[in-house]
């Protein structure tokens, strides 16, 4: 049917290596997710202080995140920093990109997320007798991670897909970066990279299960 | 940090991958609404059952990075079916694809918001099946999918830097490219943020004054 013979078990052959690669992409994207989270707490914060300079550089690091390409924020966090003298690993640079931009889609669902919660709730905490901070851990902070749930599991598969861009940067332990090094071998370039997107299909179908399981499981009620 | 070799040739070679980005970025945009449109009006009518292959299919673009689409759409074009595309041509194809997947379900979503009674009473008033779709559910779907819609269609541009790697030399590419040679990363690469900047935050700033005027509350 066509003029050309599909090897598909020369490409199989090399599916441990992928599934290597799989692990390494799984590690960024995850570890970028739980970094971003925490930064994207503490931007909400920044954003909710009464201090003009924190709040403009919250919303800057937002704004940046959310209006220039993931590649461009890579790209930044390699080649822009290497102007300082600071040269980083791919993985690094990768891990920082990823998650500058992580942080700033977070803040922003999480900005969505607080408008749902009723402020009143802040007022009844410190008339409790909490600090400020206190009232935003215990009252605020549990309703917010739980509404802004479905839009986590959305920015934990787009962290999954951004970890291909690595190669950009030089990263050839991923997913992508192992294919690419293999086609650089073996030139069954369309039976590797189709591979290579089966693995990362079933990697965000595994996570948009896994996180209605969970979220099944922790909003019962 | 002023003290830069940029020449007025760079700038130039600047302005056309810029010129690139959003002339793929247009076309993709254009081709995938359409597609997005008549995918979701089908996706629909069929309901969620019959449309399970249509969904799955497009799916796979919204599940697989778009870096690998284009590796394999190219190879898959060049090596197994032997014809002689640009990649101008495979990026735009791919690119509508990806549009297409997202804006289904943005013209989904802005179809499901129209009250069922609301398209019954049109229907029991004697309007047709298009007279329907044409002036009941286009105006009131439309207020609800426009603002997603425009996210969508700078998430594209956004996500067009990937075209390099079908040798398009759109706005990041030649930035890259004037990096090898000028060695000032830093400052280039402010340029080309700014680009992307400069038209995607005013955008997305109308795209929420839109959502915020028409909320129903």
């Amino acid at each position: 049917m066509f003029g050309y013979t599909f090897q598909w078990d020369q490409a199989l052959a090399r599916l441990p290596k992928m599934l290597d690669g799989a692990v390494v992409t799984m590690e960024v994207a995850v570890l970028s997710m739980l970094i971003g989270i925490a930064f994207a707490i503490l931007l909400t914060l920044l954003r909710l202080s009464g201090s003009r300079p924190l709040r403009a550089v919250a919303t800057s690091w937002v704004e940046i995140a959310r209006n220039t390409p993931a590649l461009f924020q890579i790209y930044m966090a390699h080649f822009g920093i290497a102007t300082f003298g600071i040269h980083l690993s791919p993985f690094v640079s990768l891990l920082i990109g990823i998650t500058f931009n992580n942080a700033g889609y977070l803040a922003e669902n999480f900005r969505g997320a607080l408008k749902a919660i009723p402020h009143t709730q802040t007022r009844a905490g410190r008339s409790l007798g909490m600090s400020q901070l206190q009232a935003f851990r215990y009252i605020i902070l549990p309703q917010m991670l739980r509404i802004s749930f479905l839009p986590m599991t959305n920015q934990m598969v787009w962290a999954v897909l951004m970890t291909s861009l690595g190669v950009t940067v030089g990263m050839n332990t991923d997913l992508y970066g192992v294919t690419q090094d293999l086609n650089a071998l073996t030139f069954r370039t369309f039976e590797l990279f189709a591979i290579a997107a089966v693995i990362f299909y079933v990697i965000t179908k595994i996570i948009t299960l896994g996180a209605r399981l969970i979220a099944a499981r922790l909003f019962r009620y | 940090m002023f003290d830069t070799a940029l020449t007025s040739a760079d700038l130039i070679f600047l302005a056309k991958g810029a010129g690139m980005t959003i002339f793929v970025t247009a076309i993709s945009v254009t081709i995938g609404t359409a597609l997005g449109i008549l995918f979701g009006v089908i996706r629909v009518q069929l309901g969620a059952v019959l449309a399970t292959p249509l969904t799955f299919f497009l799916d796979i673009f919204r599940s697989v990075p778009l870096l690998i689409q284009l590796v394999l759409a190219n190879a898959f074009m060049g090596m197994v079916l032997r014809l002689q595309l640009s990649g101008f041509t495979i990026a735009c194809m791919v690119l509508s694809l990806y549009t297409a997947a997202y804006c289904t379900e943005i013209v989904r979503s802005g179809i499901d918001a129209v009250p069922a009674t609301t398209r019954r009473a049109a229907r029991s008033l004697g309007m047709s099946w298009l007279q329907d779709m044409r002036y009941i559910v286009m105006p009131l779907a439309t207020r609800v999918a426009l603002p997603s819609w425009i996210g969508l269609a700078l998430g594209v541009m956004k996500d067009s830097a990937l075209v390099y790697v079908v040798q398009v030399t759109e706005l990041l590419k030649s930035t890259q490219i004037l990096i090898t040679r000028l060695q000032e990363p830093l400052f280039l690469l402010m340029i080309c943020g700014a680009f992307y900047f400069l038209i995607s935050f005013p955008l997305a700033r109308f795209g929420g004054y839109l959502e915020k005027r028409w909320s129903n509350d």
